[in-house]
């Protein structure tokens, strides 16, 4: 096995809103159920009833980071899974004589668009600064809405949605509609028991609070359990609502990253914000070209998202990798080939911008050396590409 | 050397690239995405990429997948489809190499640092005293690329290597296994990479049909105009083609002799009406110097076709010995020798 220890490589890794680094607590906190405690939690003997009194505790800590109750949280394998459940759970319980439309926002992550795309979803527009156009939302909604779904941060541009304003329009014009909330880019850097309250489905993630990959839950809160129905279908886990064998190690994992991210979560922001600045504002200061910023509208620390005209965004992340930084742009497809954004499409940006443009992400093991590393990595780049 | 492979996911360029890798150069592969249509079949498929990124684990290097779509629709399909509404027969393949491959890929390996490319083409370039360089035939006859390559310029060619030009293709293969390649016993890909179909004829119907209008033609007997039946798309008509233009029955093998789409008409005739003493061609483009009218060549229309004996004139080239029609749009091949020297455009 090839041990990679990537605190000796020269490099920086601004790919964040990606993944994250496993924090070395959280590894700790996951180890005894990968080596010891291996009993299947359903079952009734003591090692069973050990395991599952560490789930149950792991279900109340990420609840309560949440603002959910216990049995409002229902852990799943992933992010995309947790978006799929709200999406695909609302749409099959709906019923002849109740509201139909699938509404979500055009600036949601594949995990919401896809499924949305299968059920017949409309899409809701959004601003050029990447945030949901609330006029025309307002135009769209009737007492025949099922599901709306906006994203609480976006993962690729990080503009904030204003999720309490689209509750207040949702609820006044479409009162048998549920909202959800693709919270998973929000996880890091809000206080989602503030930021989703009120919002009936809220997805989140482990892998992007230095927890695990593989671990996502989905919050059906309460007054929505009628509304929306279990995909996931076989043994009785999480009440019914997702059946399968728990992934305990990684869920006591997400429960350890959250409670860590919660508690320095103000400390990060600042921090973080301030390395973005510093980031942004190396780039501003260089005399060769222009590198614009995608959007100034509210946006969450850890992304700077960058158009660089008649630059091509593949071009320059390989020119970046050469320099070891990692950075990513718009999403992968299956053979590996960056597609444009769909983001930046709908923000009305043409498909040249939306090929010339990267997004830098930070978070919580990034320095002030590996900002500075990677703005003059991200100069040169473009000088050598532009040459 | 910092060579920059392009690698398709088959046994040719994998063993381009191991070559390279194994005379110590250091090599990064690359395949490029071209076609993001519903075809997930040819040179572009997922399965493919796969293979390359594979091989390229295998021999230790770096592999890259680049997203040349809009660039290949815009260069390629777009004008494969306006040239069959025309009724011209194009050669997507070439237009893809000059395009793609030895365009938008060279240019990107010119801007990430790389010195050379590399593909794995079955023909090779020379370098001259004079510090030009030559494109020439390959080792095996029977796998001889070059007419593909044949509208490669001397910018092209400086940064070109074809390390398999070389070998035979039995050679290639057993380099392969030896060197215990993934690869090593694909077969090769034959159809156009876009269309998804293993019957060429259907696939490229119902891929145009989807794309341009197709029109009902009528088929006609040269000599006597008398009417012979109908095809359904006229547009899908080839010169030479003598099947699927309903003529089974007329007791001799009819071949198509000129396809007339203004009056979606298909004329049919024998196979000696087929002759013509020359091509008229168009969009020339030279490997170096351009050559001098009346200059003596060989030309080849196809892939693997003959090497026929002719001379350059002001409108093409006149034919030593009547051949076979060529549909507009193929493209022609000069050879001095076995030395790639020009390409043109059959015109219109």
């Amino acid at each position: 096995m090839v041990v990679i220890d990537s605190s000796r490589l020269e490099g920086a890794y601004l790919d964040h809103a990606a993944t994250t680094p496993v924090d070395p607590e959280v590894v700790e906190a996951m180890l005894p159920y990968l080596q010891g405690h291996y009993a299947n939690p359903s079952g009734i003997y003591r090692s069973a009833r050990e395991v599952r009194r560490s789930l149950d505790e792991a279900h109340e800590s990420v609840a309560q980071a949440l603002g959910a109750r216990p049995e409002e949280l229902v852990f799943t394998g992933s992010g995309t899974e947790a978006d799929n459940f709200a999406v695909i759970g609302v749409a099959n319980a709906r019923t002849t004589d109740g509201p139909t439309r699938l509404l979500v926002s055009a600036i949601e992550h594949h995990a919401v668009l896809r499924p949305a795309e299968e059920l017949g979803a409309e899409l809701l527009a959004v601003t050029p600064e990447g945030v949901l156009d609330l006029v025309a939302l307002q135009a769209v909604l009737d007492e025949r809405v099922a599901l709306v779904s906006v994203m609480a941060v976006n993962n690729e541009v990080g503009t904030e949605q204003p999720i309490a304003t689209i509750r207040e329009l949702v609820r006044a014009h479409s009162p048998e509609a549920l909202l959800h909330t693709d919270a998973i880019q929000a996880l890091p850097w809000y206080d989602l028991a503030e930021l989703t309250a009120g919002c009936d489905l809220v997805s989140v993630s482990a892998h992007k609070v230095g927890g695990p990959k593989g671990v996502g839950a989905l919050v059906v809160r309460e007054q929505a359990r009628t509304r929306c129905t279990p995909v996931m279908l076989g043994g009785q886990q999480e009440r019914g609502w997702r059946a399968g064998t728990e992934n305990v190690a990684g869920i006591i994992g997400f429960a350890a990253a959250l409670a860590r991210t919660v508690e320095r979560r103000a400390a990060t922001i600042v921090r973080v914000a301030a390395l973005r600045d510093r980031l942004i504002a190396r780039i501003d200061a260089h005399p060769g070209g222009v590198i614009e910023l995608t959007t100034r509208a509210h946006r969450h620390p850890g992304i700077a998202h960058l158009h660089i005209p008649g630059i091509d965004q593949e071009e320059l992340l390989l020119a970046l990798d050469a320099r070891g930084v990692a950075a990513s742009a718009g999403s992968a497809c299956a053979s590996g080939a960056l597609d444009p954004s769909h983001v930046l499409l709908a923000m009305g940006r043409s498909l040249a911008v939306a090929r010339s443009s990267i997004r830098l992400s930070l978070g919580t093991t990034t320095t002030v050396d590996e900002v500075e590393y990677a703005a003059t990595a991200l100069l040169s780049a473009v000088d050598q590409l532009r040459a | 050397m910092r060579i920059l492979v392009a690698m398709s996911g088959g046994v040719d360029s994998s063993v381009a690239a191991a070559l390279l890798v194994d005379a110590g150069h250091e090599v990064v592969g690359a395949t490029m995405k071209l076609w993001g249509g519903a075809g997930d079949s040819g040179c572009c498929s997922v399965a493919d990429v796969a293979d390359a990124r594979r091989v390229a684990d295998h021999l230790g290097i770096d592999h890259h997948v680049f997203n040349f779509t809009e660039s290949f629709n815009a260069h390629v399909v777009d004008p494969y489809v306006e040239a069959h509404r025309q009724g011209a027969t194009p050669n997507p393949c070439i237009e893809c190499n000059r395009h793609l491959k030895f365009d938008a890929f060279l240019d990107r390996a010119r801007r990430l640092g790389f010195e050379a490319i590399a593909t794995g083409h079955y023909a090779r370039v020379i370098a001259k005293e004079d510090g030009h360089f030559a494109l020439t035939r390959g080792e095996d006859p029977k796998k001889d690329q070059s007419y593909v390559l044949s509208m490669l310029t001397q910018e092209q060619l400086r940064h070109l290597l074809l390390p398999i030009g070389e070998m035979e293709k039995s050679a290639t293969r057993e380099y392969a296994r030896s060197r215990g390649l993934r690869t090593a016993e694909k077969p090769e890909s034959q159809e156009v990479c876009f269309i998804a179909s293993h019957t060429k004829g259907v696939g490229r119907g119902s891929f145009l049909q989807e794309r341009i209008a197709l029109h009902a033609g009528t088929v006609i007997e040269r000599e006597s105009g008398v009417k012979q039946g109908e095809v359904p798309a006229i547009e899908l008509v080839t010169i030479g083609q003598r099947r699927g233009i309903g003529t089974a029955n007329s007791g001799r093998p009819r071949y198509v002799v000129d396809v007339d789409l203004a009056r979606r008409q298909v004329i049919v005739g024998d196979q000696d009406d087929l002759l013509v003493d020359g091509y008229e061609i168009n969009s020339w483009t030279f490997v170096d110097a351009p050559l001098a009218m009346g200059a003596e060549v060989l030309v080849q229309a196809s892939a693997h076709g003959r090497a026929l004996p002719a001379r350059l004139t002001p409108l093409g080239v006149t034919l030593h010995a009547p051949s076979r029609r060529i549909a507009p749009g193929q493209i022609v091949a000069c050879y001095l020798g076995d030395h790639v020297v020009a390409s043109g455009v059959i015109a219109r």
